[in-house]
């Protein structure tokens, strides 16, 4: 991997007193991941390009990462720039990072003319101009395109930035920049990286747009740590959000808690004191459930049990009193299969989780809950495709593990068809802001058990 | 004095301090039959002593019983058990497991305990407590029937008590040492023409007396029984004559029968008990008012004398009237009796007010098959290896005998409706409900799978819980799923990683001498069950997801049945389970391609003429970068080749255009795993598949290699090298012999090793593998795991194959499929 730095401010060559490296020499730099190489491809008084070139040992690579990663031994490292590169620079230039110089140091405060090229960079077009543009670079980042048996384009861009700027500056926002385009880097990130975040941010970071992006990419989407760092900048963190983040308009957060109000209310207007929530993810309704003191046992179920997991964390069961404890469980089960714990339950929740479940499974679903499980109430919320239209720039479906979204007569109809196969009654609301043609966004049924 | 102790029972010792209780049982039994109340006192408070910890003592001791007992294990309790509400709670932990509790006293003079009390320096108490002990023992003894002890043994003195010699006697239903062969009958209600007709098409020849009643029957075969399940009476026209036919037989020893609930309200009736006359009994009583009352008499000591279910042929089969659940197999409780002459109800009753009953089977898990009657249905079918025989020949229906152990039906149908049911049984066939229950694959599991053993660690199961749960085709479909493969040895040959010589060489040491090398293709494995109807079809993937949505894999499938149609009806199967490669690659692996290989070609193929430029103009400069110059050319030219490796398994698709199949196995059908065909079957058939539609399949090129003929393997090593120079994966060395095959140890071996092309390695180990220093690296590679892995996987599939076409209950399939899909979740180098 390969980044240049030029200069045309004469004499050129003055560069090397910058970046303290000879132009007439080929230095190298054992580095953890390799060896680093600075050379000068040219180097006379009107134009002085400085190369720094990391020659990556895959071998020594390899030590570092999980042994059976298929990524392991066929990787993009060697290639193109990231905290490989990024790490080399801050123990290759690093004083000249530091704005020191001890032979030009006026020549290290003056904003000069300069270019940087690094020819692969993992980014695109667009997010590469957000970085760089308001920093003062004229961006040219060039895609890479696939080979014409596969069409399209890479991951990569060839970039070249141009502009008036120190030295120290140039080297500070690659620093920051490459491993924030790459995405992926290649330590483990430590608290300790806020401060090196901080340090080479000086003076740019604070106000740039795309902080938030910067932080949470550099510390690694570690978001406490992210978190911590914007507030250091005197910035603060937009509410974490979950599924419906990947939905394109910003009055969600009011519909997932409508959605959860719904719920909430159908489960007291059927008097459900021992529910379960099928499909309960994270714990999003868990949390709210737990609140409610006329459920006497609440069961949570999913199949992921990563969310599980994260469930039990954001319920903080093992924090709690051992009554309330008692309350909750968490289990692990997949709705296509029947499943005895699920029996006896006053009101069962599938919120949000039909529409996870492809259509021809949907039956297996219908016959462990309503046939199995047979609870005394069912509650199901699902979106409403037809208000999709009001999403402005959604393609496809709202989520990407969406398997179907139904219309409002669709789901009318799968819910009168399931209740009356399985004995229950239903009935079909909107839940969120109605719109008159397309009506609300989500769906909800509540199907109550025909007592024998 | 001989005791007579039951086989399976609950034995309380009862005797006062000192009274010999633990050297007795010392004597009689093992120490780990023996759960004494002092060893658990010890346990739980570290002094065997201490009387106030004797609740929980109390209490583990039951825990411990309980478990030994549901496990069938004979159990002995030492403790003085002089209190009722101690034998109470024995008692309870016997009816909990339904075996019978038995009492025996050891009844010694107080003088004789109090000399041995004196005698132990760890018993402190006075005489006063020992004479109370006393007391209560003789107060004890009246009870003890009472309470619910089926024997008591009471043992009076010393010398009785050491001249005591214990006896195990078998239970009634305990019939193991009986192997058949059986002709086990249903329901028969008064049908004896239809019962004569039956045995008759079974071969059984009929005994007739003077009168021309039948009265025996005799069966050629040695050993062959009949097994009637129950309900010979009531509704029919001949009940009486039923029951002369099979009382003779009975007592002839051609028959074993066990009750319905139709004999036990016949048996209450005549044993002067008040029963409602419904259900057809008033017909039975008429028509034994015509017979004399010494036949009436027989009938109800035969009746009386009925056991209510039998464990049979080394307890792998189970015969109760109306079916018994595993937990009550050869136990003896009222309730069991209950359970096999009436089932269970779920407390409701349906539209024709008849109860609703609780659908046991469907939760069978036993090994045992479980035969039973009683509730009348179209056509016998097996759930969980239980099945009800009764066809409902006097409702008009017919009646069926089960053959064992060849599990044959045999049937013959009623001559008219002889009764009217309550409710209307031929019309609506019910289905019992079916799907899987989450509670056979969750968990930590143990398997036997025939072919082996295995362990599902709880946190592979969840995984693949997940997986199954979220993206696979209906569980019930996945009736298999492909084997991981290992590779073969690594090769010393100069160059190459892998290398036919190492992959000969690995199937020569199994113990195989002729093999087929079969071209890899590179694509994504795919499995296709087709069928003639098209109910049930499917393709997926090596985990058990669809390739496409059934926009696209209808019509896919709608070929591959055209195409199979002959093959199926050659092989005289409805259905076909076919092994094979989608291709291209590209397909389905689009994105992998495009993120994981492609990505990385871009990259590198953009990122070193860069560099190379650079370091042309330092050269041109006058500086020395030879060494730095030469190794990025070399990487240059390694990224080219690995650009090409992948660019090989890149085609253009648009929806089905340009996908191809290219079938090499043929797993099963109907009724047969087709495990044990050779590859030259497998071929055969699937290149009547290439000329049937050449479009949509592809032909697997091979060569057959003897392995003991140096010159074929040299002829085939020059095969794979033009293969694999031509941008082909490279190859899968099987054992000729099939799937099936097994070596000289008669273990199974691997059903193939792969031997992949230098090129085509290049994606798996990096662009720059081929360096003599990686190369050595690399042949370290550890193949012990994945060997391992892959023979598991095999085996699992295998046996779920031979589940599959025995008719296994679903489930039984299901869990060993689940348990392959489990097995991917074990920590293996990915690029093996």
């Amino acid at each position: 991997m390969l980044l240049t730095l030029t200069t045309t401010r004469k004499p050129a060559t003055d560069l090397g007193y910058l970046l303290v490296k000879h132009p007439g020499k080929v230095h190298s730099f054992d580095v953890p991941t390799g060896t680093a190489y600075v050379m000068y491809p040219e180097a006379t008084d009107e134009r002085c390009t400085a190369a720094l070139m990391l020659d990556v040992d895959p071998q020594r690579l390899r030590a570092q990462r999980d042994a059976f990663e298929l990524s392991q031994y066929v990787n993009d490292r060697p290639y193109a720039a990231s905290s490989l590169l990024a790490s080399a620079l801050a123990k290759v230039f690093r004083s000249a990072l530091r704005g020191a110089s001890k032979d030009r140091p006026e020549l290290a405060a003056t904003a000069i003319p300069l270019e940087v090229r690094v020819p692969v960079l993992r980014g695109t077009t667009d997010l590469v101009t957000r970085l760089f543009a308001p920093l003062g670079w004229a961006v040219t980042a060039t895609p890479i395109p696939f080979e014409a048996e596969l069409g399209g384009g890479s991951r990569y861009v060839d970039l070249t930035l141009t502009g008036e700027l120190r030295v120290a500056d140039a080297l500070n926002h690659l620093y920051v920049l490459l491993p924030v385009l790459d995405d992926n880097k290649h330590y483990w990130v430590a608290p300790d990286e806020i401060e090196k975040l901080l340090r080479s941010g000086e003076g740019w970071l604070a106000g740039h747009p795309e902080k938030v992006l910067i932080a949470r990419r550099y510390l690694a989407h570690r978001r406490s740590l992210a978190t911590t760092a914007l507030q250091m900048l005197e910035a603060d963190l937009p509410p974490a959000t979950e599924e419906e983040a990947e939905l394109p308009v910003p009055r969600r957060a009011p519909l997932a808690e409508q959605r959860r109000e719904a719920v909430l209310a159908a489960i007291t207007e059927v008097g459900a004191a021992r529910v379960l929530d099928l499909g309960c993810g994270a714990g999003a309704l868990l949390t709210a459930l737990v609140k409610d003191r006329n459920l006497t046992e609440i069961v949570g179920a999913d199949v992921a049990t990563r969310s599980l997991e994260q469930a039990e964390r954001k319920l903080h069961l093992d924090r709690l009193p051992e009554r309330q404890k008692d309350r909750i469980k968490l289990i692990q089960t997949a709705l296509t299969y029947r499943d005895d714990r699920l029996r006896g339950f006053d009101a069962a929740v599938l919120m949000e989780v039909i529409e996870h479940v492809d259509l021809p499974r949907l039956p297996a679903l219908e016959a462990a809950v309503f046939g199995h499980a047979k609870p005394g109430a069912v509650i199901v919320t699902t979106p409403n495709v037809e208000y999709n239209v009001h999403y402005e720039g959604l393609t496809g479906m709202r989520h990407s593990d969406h398997r179907f979204e139904w219309t409002r007569a669709e789901f009318a109809r799968w819910a009168t068809a399931t209740a009356e196969r399985y004995g229950y009654t239903v009935t079909v609301r909107g839940v969120g802001e109605a719109d008159e043609t397309t009506g609300a966004p989500t769906q909800l049924a509540l199907f109550k058990v025909v007592s024998a | 004095m001989i005791i007579d102790v039951p086989e399976l029972s609950l034995v309380a010792l009862v005797g006062i301090s000192g009274s010999g209780k633990s050297t007795f049982a010392g004597q009689h039994w093992k120490s780990t039959q023996v759960l004494s109340s002092d060893f658990f006192r010890g346990l739980v408070a570290d002094d065997e002593n201490d009387q106030s910890a004797s609740a929980d003592a109390f209490e583990v001791l039951h825990y411990v019983a309980g478990k030994r007992l549901a496990a069938g294990r004979l159990t002995v309790v030492d403790a003085t058990n002089l209190q009722a509400h101690a034998r109470a709670g024995l008692v309870k932990t016997a009816r909990e497991h339904d075996v019978l509790p038995v009492a025996i006293v050891l009844d010694v003079p107080e003088s004789v305990a109090w000399e041995r009390t004196e005698a132990r320096p760890d018993r402190t108490f006075d005489r006063r407590v020992l004479s109370r002990m006393s007391r209560d023992l003789r107060r004890s003894i009246g009870q003890l029937a009472k309470e619910g002890f089926r024997k008591i043994h009471v043992l009076r003195g010393v010398d009785e008590i050491s001249a005591a010699e214990i006896r195990y006697e078998k239970l009634f239903n305990d019939r193991r040492d009986e192997h058949g062969p059986f002709d086990i009958i249903g329901d028969v209600h008064g049908c004896r023409a239809e019962l004569e007709s039956l045995l008759g098409t079974l071969g059984w020849e009929i005994v007739r007396d003077e009168s021309g009643r039948p009265v025996d029957a005799v069966h050629p075969d040695q050993g062959r029984k009949a097994v009637f399940v129950g309900d010979l009476v009531d509704r029919g026209p001949d009940s009486p004559g039923v029951l002369r036919l099979v009382m003779g037989m009975v007592a002839a020893g051609h028959a074993i029968c066990v009750p319905g609930n139709h004999e036990q309200k016949l048996a209450r009736k005549l044993n002067g008990r008040n029963v409602q006359l419904t259900h057809g009994l008033p017909e039975t009583l008429e028509q034994l008012a015509a017979e004399p009352d010494e036949f009436v008499a027989e009938v109800r000591t035969f009746i009386d004398g009925l056991v209510s279910h039998y464990v049979l042929d080394d307890g792998k089969l189970v015969v109760a009237h109306a079916g018994l659940k595993e937990a009550y197999h050869g136990r003896a409780s009222g309730r069991v009796r209950s359970f096999a002459l009436y089932g269970e109800t779920t407390g409701e009753t349906d539209e024709y007010g008849l109860p609703v009953r609780y659908p046991w089977a469907r939760e069978y898990r036993g090994s045992a098959a479980v035969v039973y009657g009683h509730v009348p249905t179209p056509t016998p079918e097996w759930i969980n290896n239980t099945i009800c025989l009764d066809t409902g020949c006097v409702f008009g229906g017919a009646l069926t005998a089960l053959r064992w152990p060849s599990r044959e039906l045999v049937a013959v149908p009623a001559a008219k409706e002889y009764y009217e049911p309550v409710r209307p049984i031929f019309t609506t066939p019910e289905r019992p409900e079916q799907g899987l229950d989450i509670a056979d694959v969750i968990g930590r599991r143990h398997i036997d799978f025939g072919y082996g053993r295995t362990t599902v660690p709880a946190e592979n199961a969840a995984a693949a819980l997940e997986v199954m749960g979220r993206f696979s085709v209906d569980p019930e479909t996945l009736v298999w799923l492909p084997p991981t493969m290992a590779p073969c040895s690594s090769s010393t040959v100069d160059g190459y990683l892998e290398h036919p010589s190492t992959a000969f060489a690995d199937l020569r040491a199994a113990g195989v001498d002729r093999v087929v090398c079969e071209e890899k293709h590179m694509g994504s494995r795919a499995v296709v069950r087709i069928s003639a109807s098209g109910e049930g079809d499917a393709i997926w993937t090596r985990t058990g997801r669809p390739f496409f949505g059934p926009e696209m894999t209808g019509p896919l499938l709608d070929r591959v049945r055209a195409a199979a149609a002959p093959i199926l009806a050659e092989l005289e199967t409805d259905w076909l389970l076919i092994d094979a490669e989608l291709l291209p690659w590209s397909v389905k692996a689009g994105s992998l391609i495009r993120d994981q290989y492609a990505a990385v070609g871009a990259a590198g193929r953009a990122a070193l003429p860069a560099a190379l430029s650079v370091l042309e103009q330092v050269a041109g400069r006058g500086l020395d970068v030879t060494g730095l110059r030469e190794r990025l050319t070399q990487r240059s030219t390694e990224i080219d080749g690995f650009s090409a490796a992948y660019r090989a398994y890149v085609k253009p698709t648009d929806g089905l255009d340009g996908v191809t199949l290219a079938p090499f196995a043929f797993l099963a059908g109907s009724g047969m795993s087709y495990a044990g065909k050779d590859h030259g079957w497998h071929l055969a058939l699937a290149d009547r598949l290439v000329s049937a539609d050449p479009q949509l399949f592809t032909p697997t090129r091979r060569m057959i290699v003897d392995l003991a003929d140096p010159a074929a393997e040299a002829a085939a090593t020059e095969w794979w090298l033009a293969l694999t120079g031509a941008g082909g994966e490279g190859m899968v060395v099987k054992p000729w012999i099939g799937l099936g095959g097994t070596g000289r140890d008669g273990r199974l071996v691997q059903p193939g090793v792969k031997c992949r092309g230098r090129e085509y390695l290049r994606i798996i180990y990096g662009p720059e593998y081929t360096r003599p220093e990686q190369l050595d690296r690399l042949r370290q590679r550890n193949l012990g795991r994945k060997r391992a892995l892959a023979l598991r996987e095999h085996g699992l599939g295998l046996a779920a194959l031979d589940r599959l076409a025995e008719g296994a209950p679903a489930w039984r399939v299901h869990e060993l499929v689940f348990a392959i899909l489990a097995a991917e979740s074990e920590p293996v180098d990915p690029r093996l």
